[in-house]
């Protein structure tokens, strides 16, 4: 077996947690800061701002899923009482996309639909209803094109294109990356395991439905408020579009009703109602109804799935080969990432000394797919845990002690060169099979009742930005106030999941201040510095670290200013209930007011900043960007079912999870966000769906959404949710503020695998694709009764002709990040930072 | 925001004024009561009436009499009163749960009986948006010519998805309909008709005022209702189930229902009449369960796959009739529709 | 369109007469958020689907968005922004605040309305009756567990302040 690399070094954040004191605030049960507003009903979501003299906007959407347009005569609509504005595609022609590498949007499309909703002209009146009346009366002369349902009509399809770029014909994008010889890996295996899955595509659904308003300043400038969890890339966008210079464009995103991905993206109805809101100048407003917050979409991605691993008798894994065939929808939106993701946090879990990915990403007629909670990484975790424990079975092993034994080791730099940081998937399990009596349960429950177990890892924040460069990924100031107030100013994003209590209790546990003598000001281009957003569950340990910093900063020169003033040796301070005072004699101090007063005194007004990069990876090979992130949370979840025998109905009763979370800086909201990644996992595992009709085709050519609505998509309600039991693994990860990793997404992971692996424990039937439904179980207890393969199922993986893989010798085979058959990576990377370096 | 269209608002005191209306104004005024059904639809564009009538304003609509010998409810008690008064219980069970089972708390708080059993029927490629409706170049239902779920048929084939008239078919109810040339009594069983579009017999100038029972002394009944979730969704199957049983056990009378899988609610007759004289044990059941899912044919039209609806049928008429028996099916009710008691 | 703007009435909107002006085909939803800048209560599909709308109209949790504003003359309605009374939060309130229950926030109001309903009528509601009544209030962010947790923490409180009373 090959020899495993240890990472040498990894960065440490220095944190007063290493100071020994007790902490006050971080790690205590607290109310958010954000709480009151939220339960008062007054934290203002986009839609919730009503300006004097403000116009509606609607979009008029394509009916078609592929169609060129003639012609659109806006004549009549303009010409209706109350229209103030139409705009159409050539009013807005520059294209724009979230990736630098997929600009293929347009705000309202000039001359190419690509899918049903897809928008094509905009109108802008005095009332909702009228606008919405007036789309009617817009003629569009639309010329049909071919429907391209799914990937593999997509990849018989060359033509017609629904983009004219990506690798050929409607192939969006090809990733073929291999980390040591594979076949040789699994050549050395005792046994080889195939399996093909099928992870159905979901969505979002926020409850907020996506809002924006939009103004023209007095001084001409451009402001919008938007339900975005990434204004600042927004604000690129803008600037593109409406070719503004940045510094004329504010953006304030509004605290998000939900957001789960799903609001991540530059939306057209951003720039449209800026647009508007600058040729009217009055403020032009726009709330999608449900039905376009499903044409929006960029939610899972549906992946065809084939997992070719080799295991040894023992269980330990010698190579794995993952293929993926991923329905992109009309756009590329994140998928570029997306289908890198799909390959790249194989590896984190379980030690796999050759790993090959080949993923395929196609475009089709459909609502573009993007990220969800998990971006990417839920859909082969499922396939790699439900593959695992086949394995086990095979091997006539306990799948928990399977995986206990092929666990990777912390600080690792794993085979496609990703560096962990601290690993605690051994204590996540022992957790899980503890509070869930899995002994008792595993293979031993009647029939009909089943346990399953699976584990997960995901990122802490991309470690690379969207966009390339060198400069920060967050940055907050600090602004220190005579009475005792400190004001937060960052780019951070507050989408419900608490980045504004994470920047206001590491602020307040540094100060030794209340988080409540914290004000925020977030999500705001003007006000704060920059923080890429609230995706890849980067806030907490970016924003976070950066939050840290500046108030390291702050509390150093409060210090000086104190330890001159009651004459005691600035290192002995302690910073704790609103005061400054000498540890060692606690009746020597300040006020925290009183310290600001005399550092100001001392220094001048004080403001500190603070901002965080996080550690260059050691993946230098092309695609080496994605997967990357300073740390990595772990989970392992045991969920509980009852299968109805004759029905194949499934019922959750109890989810056990565990999770490495670092440390939990508030446990109340970190408990929030593992129960709701449970819910979010629970409702992709047995009910949600981003399904398409497509009529039939002698007959018509529509492709539509099955059913864009809160009723027919189903999300599950307070009747449909078990019972959890939550429990936080914390060890503190120096890389992260007071040691916190994510939690906002990882637990999602192991949810739907585990739910199948407890469907096989309770009736032993394979369901190899989600959602699982009571028609799939049946099928499979039907199938399983005639004596056939008592498995749902995908049945084949089609051909693709896979470009060469780039190929990376992992580290125990002597690599060094690079790959050695890269044709088109001309320079290192060094000298590329010699050309940028200030 | 989904915005309603414009709409004139009429807001009648009384029966006879409100059926003046319908009869002045024909098809194009549409009654209003709790607006759970009808405002969603206007608001997609599905229904677009002239005028709105209120019927919230009509006191003799509130009424309820329950006794032993017979009892009347009117149209605009909400689906709430019924599930809470302890008075619809022993031989009215069905129409408790039934109402109880409705959509959300909210909504039973608003949907009134009459509503539901003049629920529009339902169909995937009918409830949707203007938008949507126009990307399928519309449907049989409204403004187009095709029916999706079936391109050969000539006739709608929108689903009933009321979960109140099973129930109160099984329970052999009556309803009143009063126009303003006077009223007629119709059995719930003749109100309805096999045809996605013209539903329900009720004609435009009619109101539905009242339903009326007979004694129900002697009567159990039952529903189960299945859907997705254990709130908001409409039935995808549902199977009422009434019996008069003898001292002794044995079966005077029974009513089975299956509901959601047409165009109407279906009375499953020959599993009703196949019950009477027999004791309810588990071959009959069987048997009975096996004819009533005979009458299910369901099409693919709402959530779940047809065929697995179709196949749940027996089990559910089962379930019904072994809790008529007295069985403890709490179990299964937890399982399947996520509500532990039956009331 | 301004033509349409003739329809008038008054009611009692968290224990305050109002006079409102608004056109005659809006919802309650639509005259509280848009005509009375009452913007606590919230909107998620305005199809009776969710549960983002729910007031208290005369004391029972119903849907905003499907109730027409016309219905709603000399009627009581509470929504989120009365719930709390001499400047201090409901119970439900802080609970909700305190214990998680409030994620993104955008489901609150009308969970928080439901669930006053549900404690008004049943001061000791038992999990699976906190579970049932909130069972039209669909939330995205939480799993619903730590919002029945809050619901049982303010029932907890209510009780003490009776007893204390």
């Amino acid at each position: 077996m090959p020899e495993r690399k240890e990472s040498t070094k990894v960065s440490q954040v220095a944190d007063s947690r290493s100071q020994g004191e007790d902490l006050r605030v971080i790690g205590v049960p607290r109310r958010r800061v954000d709480g009151r507003a939220k339960v008062t009903g007054q934290t203002r979501f986009a839609d919730d701002i009503f300006l004097p003299r403000t116009a509606h906007c609607k979009l008029l959407r394509s009916p078609h899923p592929h169609a060129r347009i003639r012609k659109i005569d806006t004549s009549r609509a303009l010409a209706h009482p109350g229209v103030y504005l139409v705009l159409t595609g050539k009013d807005l022609p520059m294209q724009y996309g979230i990736l630098p590498v997929s600009q293929d949007e347009q705000a309202l499309c000039v001359n190419h639909v690509r899918h049903v909703g897809d928008p094509v002209a905009a109108v802008i009146a005095r009332e909702e209803l009228t606008a919405f009346e007036a789309l009617d009366l817009i003629d569009v002369d639309y010329e049909i094109l071919t429907t391209i349902s799914d990937p593999e009509q997509a990849l018989a399809t060359p033509e017609p294109r629904i983009h004219e770029y990506g690798e050929e014909g409607n192939i969006h994008k090809f990733v073929a990356l291999e980390f040591g010889n594979v076949e040789q890996g699994v050549a050395e295996a005792d046994e080889i395991f195939e399996d093909t899955f099928f992870y159905q595509g979901s969505t979002h659904l926020p409850i907020e439905q996506h809002a924006s308003v939009a103004i023209k300043d007095p001084d001409g400038k451009l402001t919008i408020w938007s339900s975005t969890q990434t204004p600042h890339y927004l604000h690129r966008a803008l600037a593109k579009v409406l070719e503004m210079p940045p510094a004329h464009i504010r953006v304030i995103a509004t605290p998000n009703g939900g957001g789960f991905g799903g609001k991540s993206d530059p939306f057209n109805h951003e720039i449209v109602v800026a647009k508007a809101a600058l040729l009217l100048d009055r403020p032009v407003k726009i709330c999608l109804t449900r039905e376009e917050v499903f044409y929006c979409h960029r939610g899972r991605h549906p992946v065809l799935m084939k997992f070719r691993t080799g295991v040894k008798k023992d269980g330990t894994i010698t190579g794995m080969h993952l293929r993926t065939l991923i329905d992109g929808g009309a756009y590329g939106s994140y998928g570029v990432a997306s289908t890198y993701y799909a390959g790249a946090l194989q590896t984190t879990t379980y030690h796999i000394p050759r790993y090959r990915y080949e993923g395929c990403r196609t475009f089709t007629n459909k609502p573009p797919c993007g990220p969800k909670r998990g971006h990417g990484t839920p859909q082969p975790r499922f396939g790699q845990e439900v593959q695992l424990d086949k394995i086990a079975e095979k091997l006539k092993m306990d799948p928990a002690d399977l995986r206990l034994r092929i666990l990777e080791s912390p600080n690792a730099v794993t085979a496609n060169f990703l560096r962990l940081g601290t690993v605690n998937l051994t204590e996540c399990i022992r957790r899980v099979v503890r509070v869930s009596d899995w002994k008792n349960k595993f293979r031993k429950l009647p029939e009909g009742h089943g346990v399953g177990i699976a584990c997960s890892a995901y990122l802490t924040g991309a470690g690379l930005p969207i966009y390339w460069n060198k400069m920060p990924h967050s940055g907050v100031q600090l602004k220190f106030d005579r009475g005792g107030g400190v004001s937060i100013f960052c780019g951070a994003t507050e989408i419900g999941q608490g980045s504004d209590d994470v920047l206001a209790s590491i602020v307040a546990e540094v100060l030794g201040i209340d988080p409540f003598d914290v004000r925020l000001f977030t999500g705001d281009t003007d006000l704060g510095p920059v923080d890429l957003g609230s995706y890849s569950s980067r806030v907490t340990l970016m924003a976070g670290n950066a939050a840290l910093q500046a108030a390291e900063r702050g509390k150093a020169l409060l210090a000086e200013a104190v330890a001159l003033k009651c004459e005691v040796p600035k290192e002995r301070l302690r910073f704790a209930d609103k005061r400054v005072f000498d540890s060692a004699a606690p009746d020597k101090g300040v006020s925290f007011p009183e310290a600001v007063c005399l550092a100001e005194a001392r220094f001048g007004t004080i403001g500190t900043v603070g901002s965080y990069t996080p550690p260059e990876s050691p993946a230098r090979y092309k695609g080496g960007g994605v997967g990357p992130s300073p740390t990595y949370s772990y989970t392992a979840a045991v969920v509980e079912v009852q299968v109805h025998p004759v029905t194949g109905w499934v019922h959750v009763p109890k989810v056990c999870i565990a999770h490495d979370i670092g440390r939990a800086l508030n446990p109340t909201l970190a408990r929030g966000q593992v129960e709701g990644s449970v819910y979010m996992g629970l409702g992709e595992a047995l009910m949600e769906e981003q399904e398409f009709r497509r009529l039939p085709q002698r007959l018509s050519h529509a492709l539509v959404h099955k059913f864009p609505s809160l009723l027919e998509y189903k999300s599950p309600t307070s009747l449909d949710m078990p019972e959890v039991v939550t429990e936080l693994v914390e060890d503190p990860d120096p890389r992260g503020p007071f040691g916190a990793k994510e939690v906002g997404q990882g637990p999602l992971l192991p949810i739907m695998p585990a739910v199948a692996n407890a469907v096989y424990d309770a009736v032993g039937v394979r369901i190899d694709e989600v959602p699982i439904t009571p028609e799939k179980v049946m099928k499979a207890l039907a199938d399983k009764k005639a004596g056939r393969e008592p498995r749902f199922g995908p049945d084949h993986f089609p051909h693709i002709n896979w470009p060469e893989a780039l190929r990376v010798p992992p580290p125990w085979e002597g690599g060094d990040g690079n790959a050695v058959n890269d044709v088109h990576r001309e320079k290192p990377r060094a000298v590329k930072e010699k050309v940028l370096a200030p | 925001m989904m915005r309603l269209p414009l709409f004139e608002f009429r807001a009648p005191q009384t029966v006879l004024e409100a059926v003046r209306i319908l009869d002045g104004e024909g098809p194009k005024a549409m009654p209003l009561a709790g607006g759970t059904d009808l405002l969603p639809n206007m608001k997609r564009r599905q229904q677009v009436p002239k005028a709105l009538m209120s019927l919230n304003h009509i006191p003799e609509l509130h009424q309820k009499t329950l006794s032993d010998s017979g009892s009347r409810l009117g149209a605009c008690l909400t689906l709430s009163e019924i599930a809470a008064d302890a008075g619809f219980r022993n031989g009215m069970t069905a129409l408790a749960q039934a109402a109880s089972f409705v959509a959300t708390p909210q909504i039973r708080n608003m949907a009134t009986l009459g509503g539901n059993l003049c629920l529009d029927t339902r169909c995937n490629y009918y409830d949707q948006n203007y938008e949507w409706r126009k990307a399928i170049g519309f449907c049989l239902k409204k403004d187009g010519d095709t029916c999706w779920v079936a391109p050969s048929s000539s006739k709608c084939m929108a689903v009933s998805s009321t979960d109140t008239a099973p129930a109160l078919m099984a329970l052999g109810a009556r309803v009143r309909l009063v126009s303003r040339l006077g009223e007629r009594e119709v059995p719930l069983t003749e109100l309805y008709q096999n045809d996605g579009i013209h539903y329900i017999k009720r004609r435009p100038n009619e109101l539905l005022t009242e339903v009326l029972l007979d004694s129900l002394r002697g009567w159990k009944s039952a529903y189960w209702k299945l859907r997705r979730r254990g709130s908001f969704d409409f039935p995808v199957l549902s199977v009422a189930a009434a019996a008069k049983l003898s001292g002794t056990g044995v079966v005077e009378a029974a009513r089975i229902v299956v509901g959601s899988v047409a165009c109407l609610p279906l009375v499953a007759r020959e599993a009703s009449e196949l019950l009477v004289g027999r004791p309810l044990n588990q071959g009959t059941i069987a048997e009975a369960a096996a004819l009533a899912a005979r009458i299910a044919k369901p099409l693919d039209n709402t959530d779940f796959d047809m065929t697995w609806r179709k196949r749940v049928t027996a089990e559910f008429v089962t379930y019904a009739l072994r809790e008529l028996r007295g069985e403890d099916m709490r179990g299964e009710r937890l399982l399947l529709t996520r509500h532990s008691s039956s009331l | 369109m301004e033509a349409e703007r003739t329809a008038q009435i008054r009611f009692t909107l968290n224990g305050e007469e109002v006079d409102v002006f608004f056109a005659p085909y809006k919802t309650l939803l639509e005259v509280l958020r848009e005509d009375l800048g009452h913007t606590g209560t919230k909107h998620g599909c305005e199809l009776g689907e969710c549960g983002a709308c729910a007031v208290l109209l005369d004391g029972k949790p119903v849907l905003s968005c499907l109730v027409l504003a016309l219905e709603c003359s000399g009627r009581e309605v509470l929504t989120v922004e009365g719930l709390s009374a001499d400047g201090r939060l409901h119970p439900l309130q802080d609970a909700f605040a305190d214990l998680g229950a409030a994620q993104c926030g955008y489901c609150t109001p009308g969970i928080l309305v439901t669930a006053k309903a549900l404690l008004d009528a049943n001061p000791h509601p038992t999990r699976d009756q906190i579970r049932e009544a909130l069972s039209g209030n669909l939330c995205r962010c939480t799993g619903y567990l730590q919002i029945f947790e809050a619901v049982e923490a303010a029932m907890i409180k209510i009780a003490e302040k009776k007893t204390e009373a």
